[in-house]
């Protein structure tokens, strides 16, 4: 096997290979491996290898499957969930996976339900993702054909139905919990924490999470190890490889799988070939648009969660952004804020009414209607609706940018104010 | 949208999608776990979910009406009004906003007359705005009906639209 566990499977421009092709390929060998294991070494690998959460959260894999309680102890009906909502601005990484790769999303679901002694799984895909949905739904019908889903699968006495949830839409269905409201026909709203969702999810019933890049790791680790995961990083905290993205004006937009910890000027320079003609960067959200910008002193940061947090930002889905010279710094931050208040649930005050607030606040501004007191009533929101101000964590996730913005584009904000006009304001009307 | 098909939104649904309908609440863990499947189940013959329908519909899950439409209007992509033939769905999230994803809604307004959230008066578009689609490596990026399409720039706009009925 090759050092790329997430892409090996993958032909760029070439239809996903079927049951066939993927046996062929080294494929569900893993699931062969991990029935004769046993959940718990499963869990116990998964852990060792350091994988952490790959929707954005960072949370240790192992640590959460261990939350998961042990069937014995409780004998009622438990899920597996995949978080394939994918609808963080600037991430495009997991459609890759489901489109490119859907038997690898499967063969880690199998994994993955079978520690956790799980015999339902949902994978819950965005709406718009429907060639991705296409795919899936064809690869569960050969799995099941192949006996690797239904009942007793290959004689070990566990048993998985896989269903694929085309989403009806709304960001706010990435959130866990909301997620169950949504599968079980409710309006997606979130919920109370604690319960963990490892011990009361959908229906209240113990219910594991994880995102699609996070589960697809999974059959190599059991394949290989958990050291051989651990030395493909170059990260001493954190095991594997990512698929990092790169989006604006570089010269080679795309997505590449790389070792956990490559530094985030290499992934642009190298891989995504540096800006185009004309074009300087300003600034790099490492993660989507809920992660606070990164500045060019800082890019040598290694793309980690670790490193990037004490960087001041969060590695977040490590699908980059990259804001140039001829872009608004303010412009941006209203088009994710107008993002956020359009995607709240409206559940709790605080977020439906205060992301609007921020939303026409920097409307103003860029508009050149902004006054220096704006300036601070910004400042206070990013509190008021940052960690703890609010039922879930959207709005915090919301005002993680904007904090960022304030601080560093302190003077871009005070040029728009003074001088009643957005000095970029033309270029953001044309072609790129 | 014509008045043929306006008609058939006031009346029953027929009795096949009826029995898709119950098909499918039969594999879900509760009848109400179906509604965002049931829902799209409508969508997909009418183009939308009318009242009409969506009553029916309710009574199928085991809802009220009122439940039922708290839980179709939450979601962006159950549409409870008419729609033209073809929905546009225009990233206008951040990674577009900096590729020309303006451009992109300029382009359309001046092309079609409408603004995200409206029908053309022949009833062949409507215009939405959706948050990022994942092509962010070529946006800026928008489908039509169930195809993506990245890398807009005029011209390729243009063409999209024309291979989808519209002329200049």
């Amino acid at each position: 096997m090759t050092d790329r566990p997430l892409t090996r499977y993958i032909q760029p421009g070439h239809e996903p290979l079927d049951i066939d092709g993927y046996e062929r390929a080294g494929g569900y060998r893993a699931m062969r491996q991990a029935i004769a294991m046993g959940p718990e070494a499963i869990i116990e690998a998964v852990g060792r290898a350091k994988l952490r959460g790959r929707g954005g959260a960072g949370f240790p894999t192992g640590r959460k499957w261990e939350g998961v309680p042990k069937s014995g102890a409780a004998p009622q009906r438990r899920y597996l969930i995949v978080n394939a909502d994918e609808m963080e601005p600037g991430s495009f990484k997991d459609r890759l996976l489901l489109e490119a790769a859907p038997h690898l999303m499967i063969e880690g679901v199998i994994i993955g339900a079978f520690a956790a002694q799980a015999e339902i799984a949902y994978i819950f895909v965005r709406g718009e993702y429907v060639l991705a949905i296409r795919r899936l739904v064809r690869a569960v019908a050969e799995a099941a054909a192949h006996g690797y889903l239904g009942n007793d699968i290959l004689g070990s006495g566990f048993s998985l139905t896989i269903h694929v949830h085309g989403s009806g839409g709304r960001y706010i269905c990435g959130e866990a919990s909301a997620l169950f409201s949504a599968l079980e026909g409710h309006r997606a709203v979130p919920r109370s924490r604690p319960p963990r969702s490892t011990t009361s999810g959908l229906w209240g019933r113990p219910s594991l999470v994880n995102n699609v890049e996070t589960l697809c790791c999974v059959p190599s680790i059991v394949e290989r190890g958990a050291d051989w995961f651990l030395g493909l990083s170059r990260s001493a905290t954190e095991g594997g490889t990512k698929l990092y993205g790169v989006s604006g004006r570089v010269k080679r937009p795309g997505l590449w799988e790389l070792p956990v910890g490559t530094p985030l000027i290499e992934i642009l320079e190298e891989h995504a070939g540096g800006m185009r003609e004309g074009y300087e960067w300003r600034a790099a959200m490492p993660g989507g648009a809920s992660t606070a910008f990164i500045m060019p002193e800082n890019f040598d940061v290694a793309m980690d969660f670790d490193s990037v947090g004490k960087a001041g930002s969060w590695l977040g889905t490590g699908n980059i952004m990259v804001l140039d010279q001829k872009r608004c710094p303010v412009g941006m931050l209203h088009n994710i804020e107008q993002f956020f208040a359009r995607e709240s649930c409206g559940w709790c005050t605080p977020c439906r009414d205060g992301l609007p607030w921020v939303e026409r606040i920097l409307a103003a501004i860029e508009a050149g209607e902004g006054e220096p007191a704006d300036l601070d009533l910004l400042a206070h929101h990013t509190e008021l609706l940052g960690p703890g101000g609010t039922f879930c964590d959207l709005a915090p996730g919301a005002m993680a940018p904007l904090r960022s913005g304030l601080k560093f584009f302190r003077a871009e904000f005070e040029q728009h104010i003074s001088e009643r006009c957005c000095p970029w304001h033309d270029t953001a009307e044309g072609w790129a | 949208m014509s008045t043929v098909e306006q008609n058939l939104t006031d009346l029953p649904l027929d009795a096949a999608l009826r029995e898709a309908i119950v098909a499918v609440t039969r594999e879900c863990e509760t009848p109400r776990a179906a509604g965002i499947d049931a829902l799209k189940l409508v969508q997909k013959r009418f183009g939308f979910v009318s009242d009409r329908h969506l009553a029916e519909l309710a009574e199928l899950l085991g809802m009220t009406p009122a439940e039922l439409d708290g839980v179709a209007t939450f979601y962006n992509l159950i549409f409870r009004r008419p729609v033209g033939r073809h929905v546009i769905l225009l990233c206008d999230s951040v990674a577009c906003w900096m590729m020309g994803g303006t451009a992109a809604r300029l382009q359309l307004r001046e092309r079609l007359g409408i603004e995200p959230g409206q029908t053309t008066a022949d009833g062949l578009f409507t215009l939405l705005p959706i948050v990022c689609l994942g092509c962010c490596d070529h946006a800026p990026a928008m489908m039509i009906d169930d195809d993506l399409h990245g890398d807009l720039d005029a011209a390729r706009l243009d063409a999209i639209l024309g291979h989808h009925g519209w002329r200049r």
